[in-house]
């Protein structure tokens, strides 16, 4: 009793490495596997293709899977905002097919200033992103419902913005850039040494902060193994995309300059979910909104906020396919929302909603597009290509209930 | 007698044409338990979502310290103090303790959530009500039992310092250790000074903590703020069947 008694109630972050990395498998049997079924996945999928393809493993398709993953990554980590509420927007893809309709019609046939036109897409994004959540929060109207109207309702807006079979080239450099152009040698280690400092200045504010409120740190020794790991990870990543990938005379190299825009979304967006009030309440409401709702939560205007962030990072996946493609069409967008979702799901992000990081859809977004990239080089008809994704899905939403139920019968036995 | 910390006049509450709240008065005092009792469906958790502002009256008075007041929000009730522990706990699973304890009212430094603070006052909080049962205050609550999260739950209410808390069956999932366990909690709340609102099935529980017992008889209070000295088990039983009526002490 008094043993019991004066044992003091933990934080999780006691103990030494060895106590903390027996939590986190603990904590994974527990069914919270995370990523890590999607990084398994990754991992035999590239070793799968490497054996298949001799292309799959070169420099040029290395950088390549950078760029094809990138549209889907925008757009998988903007779904993950309604999907951590349990809701969901068919309408994703479209939404960002009309932003770019809008940007091109300004920019091109208006003469406006690109960065105008930028802006005036984004809040076409927000614009739309305030409509699906008034009628989802305040309404009532499934989300599934709304956005497989406006999923229909878009694409004949679409062809009514731009024409039946209009394309609309895109003459704005600095959007062709994205896609198409790299940072100097330089900027691809000026890319680690910002992610490494921010990485240990957090870390260091963090452990500052718990030490002054008197509660324990995790072992010091872990903070530099994540350090490390960035350093070393993101070291190989931007050696290897900073060599000579050309297969012509002129050399390509360098890191694309999506990477960094990406990461400084995925870095904000995380901060946004990780670290703000927002952030928690959308997690809140996720896992269980009565809940929320009796702790004075703002239950429809949080719905309202993820359904515009979703929305407006959307329109920034169309800016990065239109400066792939170098082209807008009335189609836009029309193909993708399903392996966004995909990605997500596959990534870690749980369809009941209140489980799941951005980072997750990150990381199923590269599994997806592995998926296109070898297949695509293995030659095989596109239907393959969809079979296979559905599948990846299926599987995926499959694992996401299994490992929820299997939290549920952890719980009675205790 | 005391002055109450909290009274209800008149409250009507119907859900369409069922009148659940037919014209309901109650007290609760500071320093003491008013139990609230009544069989199923008579109205309690409908009577305290009034009182949380979940669900606000349709119609009656509220008088707060002797003002009237308005709880139409919870973040009203929350502002005068008064916390609920629900009898469907309004917890959330996907968040830890902490997260869950401190849901609608963060620690916030420089914009950002204070996790520590919020660790190290959640931490404290489950001490002082001598909680032994949890280990870390970073488990998700959905790992946790029923009398665990009954734990959290009633931890939650009383982080901040609030002036009534009710309690809408806090001993019905629990085995008897921790049921003795809330009730002393209940009783050391009380002596804190704070005004607790009891509902229970249990009588054994109510004549164990409560100082007044209210009886509410399909939508009606057919007996209000009885000295629990002045009444018994069988009274108190007869009250909630219908089957005795409460003359305001007189034999
Ligand atoms: N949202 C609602 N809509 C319609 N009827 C409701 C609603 N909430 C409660 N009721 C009805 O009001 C009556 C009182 O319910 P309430 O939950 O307040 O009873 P209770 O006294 O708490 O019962 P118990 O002891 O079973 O918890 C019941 O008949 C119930 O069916
Ligand atoms: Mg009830």
């Amino acid at each position: 009793m008094s043993a019991l008694s004066s044992t003091p109630i933990g934080t999780g972050q006691e103990g030494s490495v060895k106590d903390q990395v027996k939590a986190y498998i603990a904590n994974v049997r527990n069914g919270n596997m995370g990523s890590l079924p999607a990084i398994g996945g990754f991992l035999v999928l590239s070793i799968l293709f490497s054996f298949l393809n001799p292309y799959f493993l070169t420099k040029l398709n290395f950088a390549n899977l950078f760029t094809q993953a990138a549209t889907l990554m925008m757009l998988a980590m903007a779904l993950v905002f309604v999907i951590l509420i349990a809701e969901i927007d068919l309408s994703a893809g479209v939404t960002s097919g009309v932003a770019m309709a809008v940007f091109v019609l300004l920019v091109n046939t208006m003469h406006v200033n690109w960065i105008l036109g930028l802006l005036a897409a984004l809040a076409t994004g927000l614009a739309i992103g305030s409509f699906i959540g008034y009628f989802v929060a305040r309404v009532g109207v499934p989300s599934f419902v709304v956005t497989l109207g406006l999923f229909l309702g878009f694409q004949g807006l679409q062809l009514v913005l731009l024409g039946d079979g209009g394309l609309y080239r895109i003459e704005t450099p600095q959007i062709l850039s994205i896609m198409n152009d790299n940072l100097p040698i330089w900027g691809g280690w000026l890319m680690i040494v910002v992610a490494v400092i921010v990485s240990l200045v957090t870390s260091l504010l963090d452990r500052r902060r718990r030490t002054i409120a008197g509660v324990a740190n995790r072992h010091v020794t872990l903070m530099w193994i994540r350090i490390a790991a960035i350093a070393i990870g993101g070291g190989v990543v931007v050696f290897i995309l900073n060599l000579d990938r050309s297969v012509s005379i002129l050399p390509i190299s360098g890191v694309p300059i999506v990477v960094p825009i990406a990461l400084v979304l995925l870095w904000a967006g995380t901060f946004l979910l990780d670290r703000t009030r927002f952030g928690r309440h959308l997690y809140a409401v996720g896992g269980n909104p009565e809940a929320a709702r009796r702790a004075g939560i703002k239950v429809a205007s949080v719905r309202i906020v993820a359904f515009i962030l979703c929305s407006t990072l959307s329109v920034v996946s169309g800016v990065f396919d239109a400066s792939r493609i170098g082209s807008v069409d009335s189609g836009a967008g029309k193909a993708i929302v399903l392996s966004g979702v995909a990605a997500a799901v596959v990534g870690g992000v749980s369809l009941f909603g209140g489980r799941g990081r951005l980072v997750h859809a990150a990381i199923g977004a590269f599994v997806i597009a592995v998926i296109d990239n070898g297949l695509g080089l293995l030659g095989l008809p596109a239907g393959v290509n969809f079979l296979v994704t559905g599948g990846v899905l299926i599987l995926a939403a499959t694992v996401d209930a299994v490992s929820r139920k299997r939290g549920g019968t952890q719980l009675s036995r205790l | 007698m005391d002055v109450p910390v909290i009274e209800l006049t008149g409250v009507r509450k119907s859900f369409g044409p069922v009148d659940v709240l037919k014209g309901v008065n109650l007290a609760a005092y500071a320093g003491k338990v008013t139990a609230l009792v009544g069989d199923n469906g008579a109205g309690k958790s409908t009577l305290i979502k009034g009182l949380a502002g979940v669900q606000p009256y349709d119609e009656g008075v509220v008088t707060f310290e002797g003002k009237p007041v308005t709880l139409h929000t919870p973040r009203e009730a929350a502002a005068l103090g008064i916390e609920v522990v629900y009898q469907d706990l309004a917890l959330c699973e996907n968040l830890d303790i902490v997260q869950n304890m401190f849901l609608g009212r963060e620690e916030i430094s420089n914009g950002t959530l204070n996790e520590g603070t919020m660790e190290r006052e959640a931490a404290e909080t489950l001490r002082s009500l001598s909680v032994r049962t949890v280990s870390s205050v970073r488990q998700k609550v959905s790992s946790l039992s029923g009398g665990q999260r009954q734990t959290v739950a009633i931890a939650r209410s009383v982080l901040k310092k609030a002036k009534v808390v009710i309690l809408d069956e806090p001993t019905a999932a629990l085995g008897v250790a921790q049921t003795e366990q809330v009730l002393a909690l209940v009783r050391r709340l009380a002596e804190s000074g704070v005004a607790v609102i009891l509902i229970s099935h249990n009588l054994v529980d109510v004549f164990e903590v409560a100082d007044y017992v209210s009886v509410l008889y399909l939508g009606q209070m057919v007996a209000a703020s009885v000295p629990i000295a002045e009444t018994n088990n069988e009274d108190v039983i007869g009250y909630i069947t219908g089957t005795k009526s409460y003359n305001g002490g007189q034999k």
